[in-house]
């Protein structure tokens, strides 16, 4: 039995032993249809054109997991921001840990998706929410609603800043030989509210794992959102992640995505407007080497007028390693004024490595300001030369001048803790011992 | 201390110099003239090491050990410092963490320990005084948006940091005006001494009033052809590099 078959058999038994909000059912199960009638992407699908699944779906993936751990917080601790005091959302192979998490109540809801999904004070919250933005359509989205049910959920109300930063934490620990889960996250943050997300997938050793993933986010009405997502995971790990984002008037929302590990990582990164006057920032650092693969696929789609959208994304690709940007920008013609600006710069440090750059800007409004720049190159020899002439060794002055290169997205970090890290694992990753901060 | 015998170089096989003799010393400044073209640069960055050019003739050695096999750190690592005429940008490294790295980096492979935090500190506050540089302009990214003048100070104030044996100078006075080139111009003479030595590439006479030369030498389509006192300067300004040529043909 084929992967496919297992989680389309494995539906109905799931759907019985789970209490969620009656509506849900039908949801789940037009979802489940949707997932058995198109199954996984291949790429003959032109969304999925350079990045291939067949390999990782050959795994006997085991789909609803044990759930006895016993992992300490000194065992992870490493994972998490622990210089600052953060809310937790952890979860163990796809279950939530209560042990581990900082969850509240307390003027905020911090917590966990299966109580929202059951309980009857949130039910109108998720008939209003839950796969409202999510595509419907889109196959591994719906295998995802399919299972949802664990997961965060988050509700920042009107007016209310996040005292403290979220970390949403998602680990495997290896007890299945092999495992899939269907992480499902809800993000609403109330007008005038602001808040920030950290959101990281770590496996605890090096038996495969495929995550698929989908985070819905609504922001109100001048709602400033900064989501960052580390995905620094071992080489046997896939990821697979669908963001859907839904803007209101004058709102912010930032995605930042580092991309350090991991064998396999599609980020599936989805904005949509309903309001004038917003911004939407897509950032992203990707620093690869051996065979791994790494996919951007982003769409800002600008509905309605005066809005501005970022993406810059950074790529440094070393060994047999791939990379793919593909950000698409579609301009609706009532979407006059937009500003809508696409970098994306790779550098190429192997002649074995690939990177796939696609800008697609579809634009039917007549008075729009809309730009995209794709750069591939090496590294800049004369800036090389610069440092080794000054005494730094060649090694030390690669990774300065890759640091250099990732920098406009570094700085745009919000969390210094969080900066400060990301910077570590760069360093780490280019087997480097500098001190980037003085 | 410098000693460069018959060297020839080429880039893309053409060959750019064509057989340069030079002999510093140390306690001594050289001024190396010569019209656009004539492989002033080339000379300065194949002394430093820049692997772009191929050396296929002749020998570069320092303090009697030769160079042609050392890569371009290791030849800063035993004193060579090379003021580039354009410093690169380098966005998000600071220019204080910047020679931070470049002086410890040193040390290490002198086989000497990192720079305290406190004493790199104190000399990095002398030595801008020197050059009368801000202490903001320190914390901001190595050379980006700095302006022509502030990129040469800068490159005046690493060479100070890293006190190398032998300074070549690359058009240091290009984009600096007379107020900048009178700061740049002082910070080296108070870094020089009997024990390093300076060679200055300069298009112009101007920078010489203020560094003045022991040796001139012209540099004519990658051959010194003249070498003379600081009064060769002087003639070349007046004159221009015509009457060098013609002499040449003659």
């Amino acid at each position: 039995m084929d992967l496919k078959e297992k989680l389309v058999s494995s539906f109905m038994a799931f759907e019985e032993r789970i209490d969620v909000h009656s509506e849900l059912h039908d949801v789940r199960t037009s979802a489940i249809k949707n997932f058995e009638n198109k199954g996984f992407p291949t790429k003959k699908d032109e969304a999925w054109k350079y990045t291939s699944l067949n390999a990782i779906l050959k795994n006997d993936f085991t789909v609803f997991p044990k759930t006895d751990s016993n992992i300490q917080y000194s065992d992870v601790k490493k994972y998490f921001l622990h210089e600052v005091d953060t809310y937790k959302v952890v979860f163990i192979d796809g279950v939530f840990s209560s042990h581990l998490s900082s969850t509240t109540h307390e003027g905020i809801d911090v917590c966990l998706m299966a109580s929202a999904l059951t309980k009857p004070k949130y039910k109108m919250i998720i008939d209003t929410y839950f796969n409202q933005i999510a595509n419907k359509d889109d196959s591994l989205t719906s295998l995802n609603t399919a299972f949802a049910i664990e997961g965060a959920y988050i509700n920042i109300p009107k007016s209310k800043v996040a005292d403290k930063p979220i970390e949403i934490m998602y680990f495997s620990t290896g007890n299945e030989a092999a495992l899939m889960t269907q992480p499902r996250n809800l993000v609403i943050v109330g007008e005038n509210s602001h808040v920030q997300i950290i959101e990281r997938h770590q496996s605890l050793n090096d038996n495969p794992v495929l995550t698929n993933s989908v985070t819905e986010i609504f922001a109100q009405k001048r709602a400033i959102v900064d989501f960052y997502k580390i995905q620094n995971d071992n080489l046997t790990a896939n990821l697979i992640d669908n963001t859907y984002v839904s803007q209101k008037q004058e709102s912010h929302v930032a995605v930042h995505t580092f991309s350090f590990g991991g064998n396999l990582t599609r980020n599936n990164l989805n904005f949509y407007h309903f309001g004038e006057r917003l911004t939407s920032t897509l950032n992203g650092i990707t620093i690869i080497g051996e065979k791994q693969h790494v996919d951007h696929y982003t769409l800002v789609k600008h509905s309605t007028p005066n809005c501005e959208s970022f993406q810059d994304y950074k790529g440094i690709y070393s060994d047999r390693s791939t990379g793919v940007f593909n950000g698409k920008v579609y301009v609706e013609r009532e979407a006059q004024k937009t500003n809508a600006f696409q970098k994306s710069n790779n550098i190429l440090l192997s002649d074995k490595a690939t990177i796939n750059a696609k800008p697609q800007l579809e634009i039917f409004a007549d008075d729009v300001k809309c730009s995209h720049g794709c750069t591939i190159g090496q590294l800049d020899e004369t800036a090389m030369f610069y440092m080794q002439a000054r005494g730094i060794p060649k090694k030390e002055a690669k990774a300065l001048l890759m640091y250099a290169f990732s920098n406009a997205v570094i700085e745009n970090i919000k969390i210094p803790e969080l900066k400060q890290r990301i910077t570590k694992i760069i360093a780490n990753k280019l087997g480097v011992k500098i001190g980037f901060d003085l | 201390m410098l000693s460069i015998k018959n060297l020839h170089a080429s880039i893309d096989g053409k060959e750019i110099l064509k057989g340069i003799n030079l002999e510093v010393k140390a306690g001594e400044i050289h001024a190396i003239m010569g019209p656009n073209g004539a492989g002033k640069s080339t000379l300065a960055s194949i002394i430093a090491g820049n692997e772009t050019y191929e050396v296929t003739e002749g020998e570069i050695e320092l303090d009697g050990e030769d160079l042609s096999d050392l890569a371009p750190e290791e030849r800063a690592h035993k004193g060579v410092f090379l003021s580039f005429q354009y410093p690169v940008e380098i966005p998000g490294v600071s220019v204080t963490n910047f020679i931070r790295t470049a002086i410890n980096e040193t040390r290490k492979a002198n086989g000497k320990e990192e720079m305290p935090a406190n004493e790199m500190l104190k000399v990095i506050r002398e030595k801008s005084e020197l050059l009368e540089i801000d202490r903001k302009f320190l914390s901001r990214s190595l050379n980006e948006g700095f302006s022509g003048g502030e990129k040469k100070r800068n490159e005046i104030f690493q060479m100070a940091m890293l006190e190398p044996k032998l300074a070549i100078l690359d058009e240091t006075d290009s984009g600096l005006d007379i107020d900048a080139l009178r700061i740049v111009a002082n910070g080296v003479n108070k870094l020089k001494s009997d024990k390093n030595a300076i060679v200055v590439i300069t298009h112009y006479q101007r920078l010489l009033d203020y560094i003045v030369p022991d040796f001139v030498h012209v540099l004519l389509n990658g051959k010194i052809v003249k070498s003379g006192d600081a009064s060769l300067a002087l003639e070349l300004e007046e004159r221009g590099y015509d009457w060098i040529k013609q002499e040449q043909e003659v």
